[in-house]
């Protein structure tokens, strides 16, 4: 029985909340077709036909529409893709524009009626995002310094006394190829998991008192409730600000993979 | 008796670094643009990037209490 049937039939709902709820079966009784996949195929097709419906008439005075589409492609252009990387960034604001909203169009389906789980609390999603971040800054900075003078510029940091180096070196090695793409991927996908936990355990946590022999703990359902309210707030705030905070580390990382020698 | 899980109580731990962290990264901030209001747009990328590199600490706190839990399905 599902989740919202159990909640709503009053029986005992699984409590707390575990890993499981992030497994729910196969659609239509066919394993491989699960929410999360079509969650993504829809997120992909929102955005090709908005960016697409979006430009397909521009206009120099432009409409509501264009005028969405052009300032968030000019926030990442400007406010990301140019100030972090500098003036060669504008060739990877296209990459990054897509990257940001596919984040933020899949996180913010955490806070939808009816889809209400983000893609992105499986740590699949994120860990694929991130292996193109990845590929991305060691191919950029191979490109831009040749293999030996991109380790040599990122293992070896000019103006440190040698001795330094021994201790340096394998902090920067694992920084570079371990820290760096684990806590990317990491980051996106905890987020999206707690959010999602935090809601469960308010929504859940309001029938469990709600359910309780206790009179006195009846009225606290309303408490947890108000604070899930909240919660979906925050969690708004939060899958826009992870969007955000991903796309600003991939051109952080790309700009001190491009950065001349200093 | 109490029945529960004690990874609760280590992501607790784990979550009061990282907490005093961010609100140091925050409170540096809000302090830069007090003083120099001009600054606020400069400063935000890095504010973000700062808090983004501490906040990864507590979210391995998230991530491992689930993982060495031992229970997690197929």
């Amino acid at each position: 029985m599902s989740k919202v049937a159990s909640v709503l039939s009053l029986e005992d709902p699984p409590w707390p909340p575990s890993v499981d709820e992030f497994f729910p079966p196969g659609l239509f009784g066919i394993d491989w077709l699960t929410k999360f996949m079509l969650m993504v195929w829809l997120a992909i097709a929102m955005i090709i036909i908005f960016f697409l419906v979006a430009y397909k008439n521009p206009k120099i005075v432009p409409g509501r529409m264009q005028w969405l589409a052009e300032s968030i492609y000019g926030f990442t252009r400007e406010g990301i893709a140019k100030e972090l990387i500098g003036h060669e960034g504008v060739r990877f604001a296209p990459y990054l524009t897509t990257l940001l909203v596919f984040i933020a169009v899949t996180n913010l389906f955490a806070i939808i009626p009816l889809l209400q789980i983000s893609p992105n609390s499986h740590v699949a999603f994120p860990a694929m995002l991130t292996v193109i971040t990845f590929v991305l800054y060691l191919y950029w900075g191979i490109r831009a310094h040749g293999l030996g003078g991109y380790l040599k510029m990122s293992l070896f940091p000019p103006n440190v006394p040698w001795p330094l180096y021994l201790m340096l070196t394998p902090i920067e090695f694992i920084m570079i190829f371990i820290i760096r793409p684990f806590t990317l991927a990491l980051r996106l996908f905890a987020n999206m998991f707690a959010g999602h936990m935090m809601l469960l355990v308010f929504t859940i946590g309001g029938f469990m008192l709600l359910n309780a022999e206790s009179l006195l703990l009846k009225p606290i359902s309303i408490l947890s409730w108000a604070l899930t309210m909240l919660l979906v707030f925050f969690e708004t705030l939060v899958a826009l600000l992870q969007a955000y905070v991903f796309v600003l580390l991939t051109s952080s990382y790309l700009q001190s993979s491009l950065a001349e020698e200093h | 008796m109490v029945v529960g899980s004690v990874a609760a109580i280590g992501y607790g731990l784990a979550a009061i670094g990282p907490g005093i962290g961010v609100g140091l990264v925050f409170a540096a901030y809000i302090q830069a643009t007090a003083r120099q209001p001009e600054t606020a747009g400069l400063n935000r990328p890095n504010l973000f990037l700062g808090m983004a590199v501490i906040e990864a600490l507590a979210l391995f706190g998230i991530a491992f209490g689930f993982l060495w839990q031992g229970h997690i399905p197929q």
